[in-house]
């Protein structure tokens, strides 16, 4: 028989029980489309980290010192006192395709300015900073080359502390603020930025030139971080490369030895961070697949219900002529047209259920065509799966034995 | 040459621990043309026969040649052919497919056929089957809207579809009043005579067995008596005198 007869056939049988056949799709409908939504969350949290994480620009390469070990006793990342300013003139010097590069040392402090204090996060830098961030500035104006060489007692301020310290939209240039007791005068405000990718607020730093925060702050020579941007998101690779070449030529470490830092793209970050969520969306999408198996045996369970209640018919169909095969196909096919219709509605309501929590909740979905295409094929291979064995069973059937069958 | 033939046929049962002997070494050979009647009571094996001259059971042992091919020789799916091409069922129960309309029961054994037809084409086929059994205003009604004589003569239709050149008729009459069994076997009459079919008709109604050109009686699964009929009932004159219901 032709297999469209057989589809035919099969879905003439699947009318005739509507009520039955709707229940056992319910099974499928529930578990591709519990898939669909879970992936779709997942993804979406995903791709809204990595949306972030970007924005700083697809183009940056840090690097950071690496982990401090001294007789036992280990410090976090950045806690070496490996990286200086000779590397950051290396890097200018010998890596080819670097567009603006900067040190960066940071610490917390208590600022005061008049009557209001806060504590944010001091973050010496040099002037390429605000190019490599594509960061705007407010009000005034960041500081110069000179104020970086003289290490001059300046501050440009990010857009919370200004608001925290001067109130909203008040311009604070020339006024004079306290950092560890010592006065900067505040020379600029930046434009606000936003949260970064793990939601801490951006703009709740100082900025001042490196050189004022080792020297006049901290009392050190060493830097912990290097910020850089290549001169094009294709360069970046070749430019992280090459600055770990140059980094362990001049820190002088002998083949075998592992590197004392850190070289990171924002790319790099991203994956960093959605690792964790990449683990947490399968384990999810893991579990909804379990019901798609419960779906599966409710399909089998009906089916085998089927071939007991049509025995009759099979006896039927075999005394004029059916053989085995044609049995078997039309009681799969209905297995499988069971197992689909339930797939495609599932996957309909699945876009329409992360449909609705990006809507109502805010939060970004995103279902990726290649787990459409994956609960396609899993809910096909259920039907055929778990179709077979009742299918098997039908075409099994003595004729004789089946067509006396009351 | 005979279109059935067979040697010593034995067929034993076993029901638990009691061995059934519903055939003890029947011998019998049917002519191209012939309308035979198989009579006996309950149990005498005549049913066990039928099942086994249209391929849905295996003889215990003995020889079947059905058209000159040994059938013991066939595979199952061969024996499906055989059944689909050669042998036309018409059973006392009917065995119709309910929810389906006449004409999709009568068109069933074509979707089986190895070379497919087309859509037009089986409808067509269908409903000249049903013209020929007199029911082609009914080919949409489901069998439950039918008359127990009309559902066999669907089904006779259904055994008519793939042209056979037997037909096995197992009790056709057993559900059906006086009146349209007559119609029935006139239906069954006509095939025998005006298309050649063969037709082995299944019953333990003497009278209905008269209608037949020979009576094999069985007895306790061996055949007893095999006499040609004398005074053959024909269907037609007998429903033309008999007067119209209501």
């Amino acid at each position: 028989m032709s297999p469209v007869m057989t589809t035919r056939i099969a879905l003439k049988a699947l009318a005739r029980n509507k009520m039955r056949t709707a229940l056992t799709m319910l099974g499928m409908i529930i578990g591709v489309s519990a898939v669909i939504t879970l992936v779709g969350l997942g993804n979406g949290a995903q791709a809204r980290i990595e949306a972030q994480i970007k924005a700083g620009g697809t183009n940056l390469v840090t690097i950071n010192a690496g982990n401090f070990t001294a007789g036992g006793v280990r410090g976090g990342s950045g806690a070496a006192a490996t990286l200086t300013i000779d590397d950051v003139e290396a890097i200018r010097k010998e890596v080819p395709n670097v567009q603006y590069i900067t040190p960066g040392v940071n610490m917390r402090g208590q600022v005061i300015a008049g009557n209001q204090n806060w504590s944010t996060r001091v973050q010496g830098t040099d002037v390429d900073f605000p190019l490599i961030r594509e960061w705007p500035i407010r009000y005034g104006s960041f500081f110069s080359t000179q104020d970086v060489n003289s290490a001059a007692k300046v501050a440009v301020l990010g857009k919370t502390v200004s608001e925290q310290l001067f109130g909203p939209e008040v311009d604070p240039t020339g006024q004079v603020i306290r950092v560890r007791n010592q006065p900067f005068k505040v020379i600029g405000v930046m434009g606000s930025k936003g949260q970064a990718g793990m939601g801490d607020d951006q703009d709740d730093t100082l900025f001042a030139p490196y050189t004022t925060v080792q020297k006049k702050l901290m009392g050190q020579q060493y830097i912990q971080s290097i910020t850089l941007s290549a001169a094009n998101a294709d360069a970046t690779s070749d430019v992280s490369n090459a600055v770990s070449v140059v980094m362990r030529t001049q820190h002088k470490l002998a083949n075998g030895d592992p590197d004392d830092f850190t070289v990171r793209t924002q790319e790099d970050i991203a994956e960093i961070r959605t690792a964790a969520l990449d683990t947490m969306t399968n384990l999810l999408a893991g579990i909804a697949g379990v019901s798609l198996i419960v779906g599966g045996i409710g399909i089998m369970n009906i089916m085998l219900v089927s071939v007991t209640e049509r025995t009759r018919e099979i006896g039927i169909r075999m005394a004029i002529g059916a053989k085995g095969w044609d049995v078997q196909l039309q009681f799969l096919v209905e297995a499988v047209v069971i197992s689909l219709l339930g797939g495609g509605i599932g996957i309909a309501l699945g876009f329409g259920m992360a449909d609705l929590a990006t809507r109502f909740w805010e939060f970004p979905t995103q279902v990726p065509p290649n787990a459409v295409a994956m609960a396609f094929g899993f809910s096909a291979a259920t039907g055929i799966i778990f179709g077979f064995y009742p299918a098997r069973k039908a075409a099994a059937l003595d004729p004789i034995v089946a067509l006396r069958y009351e | 040459m005979s279109v059935i033939s067979v040697r010593d046929l034995i067929k034993t049962y076993e029901v638990g621990e009691v061995k059934v002997h519903a055939l003890r070494g029947v011998t019998l050979s049917i002519e191209q043309g012939e309308f035979v009647a198989a009579t006996g009571p309950s149990g005498s094996g005549k049913s066990t026969l039928m099942h086994i001259l249209g391929c849905l059971d295996h003889p215990t042992s003995g020889q079947y040649f059905l058209d000159g091919r040994d059938v013991a020789r066939l595979s199952r799916n061969e024996l499906a052919e055989v059944r689909n091409r050669k042998i036309g069922f018409v059973f006392q129960g009917f065995n119709l497919l309910s929810r389906t309309s006449a004409l999709d029961n009568v068109e069933l054994p074509l979707l089986y056929t190895e070379k497919s037809l087309k859509t037009a084409e089986r409808h067509k086929r269908a409903m000249e089957a049903l013209k020929a059994v007199g029911l082609s205003e009914r080919a949409h009604h489901h069998p439950n809207q039918l008359s127990g004589g009309q559902q066999q003569r669907v089904a006779i239709a259904r055994a008519l579809i793939n042209q056979p050149s037997l037909i096995l008729a197992d009790e056709p009459t057993g559900n059906l009043d006086s009146r349209t069994s007559v119609e029935v076997m006139g239906i069954f009459q006509r095939l025998n005579m005006e298309h050649g079919i063969t037709v082995l008709l299944i019953t333990h109604e003497h009278d209905i067995a008269e209608y037949a050109t020979r009576i094999v009686s069985f007895k306790d699964g061996r055949i007893r008596d095999d006499v040609q009929v004398t005074n053959r009932r024909d269907a037609d004159t007998e429903l033309a005198s008999m007067p119209a219901i209501a």
